[in-house]
């Protein structure tokens, strides 16, 4: 598996030279968001908020009135929790082309309790006229920006940052609303979202290898939520549903997903893999997703458990899967 | 004197005839509706008056005279519609307009009624269901460009506003009305900041420091003086002066200043109504206590009328 380095620093500049009306706005993160080379490339189109993220979103607003596209960047939780009513005011009623890059989604950050972002779609979801989006790899990272031409209000992205893998095939791009196919199969639809899907495809190698038939779906839009292929894979599952989201199982993808089996009437069992109504803390990336249960062995165990079969993947089977990048589902069987 | 017929005036004799219209009607549609935010209308009626008579450079109204029925919220299918068309098309050269107290909007409707941007009639949808012509104005509402009624929103949104307009080359100011109470809000100050920081010297404030809140006098509730030394010490130039003053106001607003501009219009919460003043503190939202109260403020209509026709 490829992993790339700092793909949105180098893919926002790229992306960015033909288009003047994007300007970059930083609350005092500009190195840990990743805008540095495009304050360095455009310094005229950068602005240093500092620590006034309540101003940023505003000033932000007052920009997109005027025909720019503000890009903010800051820690997720600097957004949605500190400044919650000026994304709603300022932003999100007037409907304005706004697009707030929120990093450290969950346990993507050792910075504990005020850096991790694990209710933000939760709490984002009910503002209207928001779309939500998130990222998972590196392609994500970087079609993303093309994702938001076709979005004429405001958007919230979940992004990652650093060293980030490559899982989907690089000029296979993210499409709003649509998901993409990783596995087919009758037994269990699993959707799963940004980090949970690197470990979700670890898993679901070596179930297929034991005969489990998965209709995976790897989900970029949270909102609007109203992707065919979502119902169409809870309807063909014999056993039922499992989500698996780096975020609490209240008021995200599990809750989106559940809102989709009860408004069809599919009638399904739905399993929620993320952190159980629970603040987590600070500790390293693979330590939280083991010691809260969003890891490939926390998705084998959902299995079993809905399937009431033991599957005897150990943690060895998990670590010897290696992760090709992806092309379509057409594909996916040569894994 | 009919509005186009004043237009001829000079702004010393326009600008006082402004105020004493925004007063009247005000009080007129408080005594009908037995209830207003009348106040308000008496404290910031010359700033008001001055901003539309003389300050701002402002092009015709693009707004029916008669305001629309509330179209919907932005983000559907229809058609949005946003108030600021009420105070002249956007253009290079001209001013912006941004009303933040969103509870004012009855004095500016009864502003842009006396510069004639506004049919009289109009007011008699405001506060109607289905109407945009809102009790708290939001950015449907005549003269309302955007949605100011969360405190402390409205001067970040214009600083970034003011803050495009530069980038582009603009070279039209944007005024920013506020009251002072906002200024208890974090938002405020940290907007102070970062407009200083960015040197927004396209963005001139007037705040009516009338000293009220809902609580009654800032003073016992909140207290946010010495008001102008702290805007002077996060980098703007402030200039406190007598808000019903025309004169001293139009100078203040008028500074040579490389920085962003505030000026403190220190205002009466009562002027122009002195029996206002037997509520005591209460002045946040006017609504009679009996008929005879009410009686008593239709004798100072009336007064007001009759000095018109003198």
């Amino acid at each position: 598996m490829e992993v790339l380095s700092r793909v949105h620093e180098k893919n926002l500049v790229r992306w960015a030279e033909k288009r003047p009306e994007v300007v970059v706005m930083s609350g005092d993160l500009t190195g840990s968001t990743e805008i540095q080379l495009f304050k360095d490339t455009y310094p005229d189109r950068f602005f240093s908020m500092g620590l006034t993220e309540q101003t940023m979103m505003s000033w932000a607003a007052g920009m997109a009135r005027e025909g720019f596209t503000p890009f903010v960047h800051t820690f997720a939780v600097f957004m949605y929790r500190r400044a919650l009513d000026q994304i709603a005011i300022s932003i999100a009623y007037p409907n304005l082309p706004v697009r707030m890059f929120g990093f450290l989604p969950g346990v993507t950050t050792p910075g504990g309790v005020t850096h991790q972002a694990i209710d933000d779609v939760a709490v984002l979801r009910g503002i209207p006229n928001l779309t939500i989006l998130e990222t998972g790899d590196a392609t994500d990272v970087e079609s993303v920006l093309d994702v938001t031409l076709d979005i004429p209000g405001p958007i919230y992205i979940r992004m990652i940052r650093g060293e980030i893998p490559r899982l989907f095939a690089a000029d296979e791009s993210m499409r709003l609303g649509k998901a993409r196919v990783l596995s087919q199969g009758d037994d269990i639809a699993l959707l799963s979202t940004g980090i949970c899907t690197e470990e979700a495809m670890r898993a679901t190698q070596a179930l297929r290898a034991r005969g489990v038939s998965i209709q995976h779906l790897h989900i970029s839009t949270l909102k609007p939520f109203d992707d065919p292929q979502v119902a169409e894979a809870i309807a063909g599952a014999r056993y039922g549903v499992i989500t698996m989201e780096n975020h609490t199982i209240i008021g995200g993808l599990a809750s989106a997903t559940a809102e989709v089996i009860a408004r069809h009437g599919l009638g399904k069992k739905l399993i929620p893999i993320g952190l159980r109504d629970t603040f987590i803390h600070g500790a390293s990336r693979p330590y939280l997703m083991r010691e809260y249960g969003l890891d490939a062995a926390a998705l084998v165990r959902t299995v079993e458990d809905l399937t009431r079969t033991a599957l005897q993947i150990g943690e060895d089977d998990l670590a010897v899967v290696r992760l090709n990048p992806i092309h379509s589902a057409a594909k996916t069987e040569a894994l | 004197m009919p509005t186009a017929a004043r237009e001829t005036l000079p702004w010393r004799a326009r600008v006082p005839q402004i105020a004493h219209g925004i007063r009247r009607r005000v009080l007129e549609h408080t005594i009908a509706q037995n209830g207003g935010y009348l106040s308000q209308a008496c404290s910031s009626a010359e700033v008001l008056a001055l901003l539309y008579g003389h300050l701002m450079k402002l092009g015709p109204s693009q707004g029916p005279p008669t305001p629309p029925p509330f179209p919907g919220v932005p983000g559907g299918a229809h058609e949005h519609f946003n108030g600021g068309v009420y105070n002249g098309p956007k253009a290079p050269d001209l001013d912006r307009f941004i009303l933040s107290p969103a509870h004012y909007a009855l004095a500016l409707y009864a502003a842009l009624i006396e510069v004639g941007r506004l049919a009289p009639e109009g007011l008699a949808h405001f506060n109607q269901d289905g109407s945009s012509v809102e009790m708290i104005g939001a950015e449907h509402s005549p003269g309302i460009e955007v949605s100011g009624g969360s405190f402390g929103q409205a001067l970040a949104q214009a600083a970034g506003i003011a803050a495009a307009r530069k980038l582009r080359g603009d070279t039209g100011l944007v005024w920013v009305f506020m009251s002072d109470g906002e200024f208890q809000e974090g938002q405020s100050w940290e907007t102070l900041m970062t407009s200083a920081f960015h040197k927004l010297d396209n963005l001139r404030v007037i705040v009516d420091v009338n000293g009220q809140q809902v609580d009654g006098r800032m003073a016992e509730t909140m207290n946010i003086e010495p008001f102008a030394q702290k805007i002077d010490a996060f980098g703007w130039q402030v200039c406190p002066v007598d808000g019903h003053d025309i004169e001293a106001l139009a100078a203040a607003a008028h500074s040579p200043t490389d920085r962003p501009l505030l000026v403190l219009a220190y205002t009466c919460p009562y002027q122009g109504i002195d029996i206002m003043q037997e509520r005591g503190a209460k002045l946040h939202y006017i609504r009679f206590k009996d008929e005879a109260e009410r009686q008593q403020y239709r004798e100072v209509l009336a007064a007001m009328q009759a000095g018109e026709e003198a």
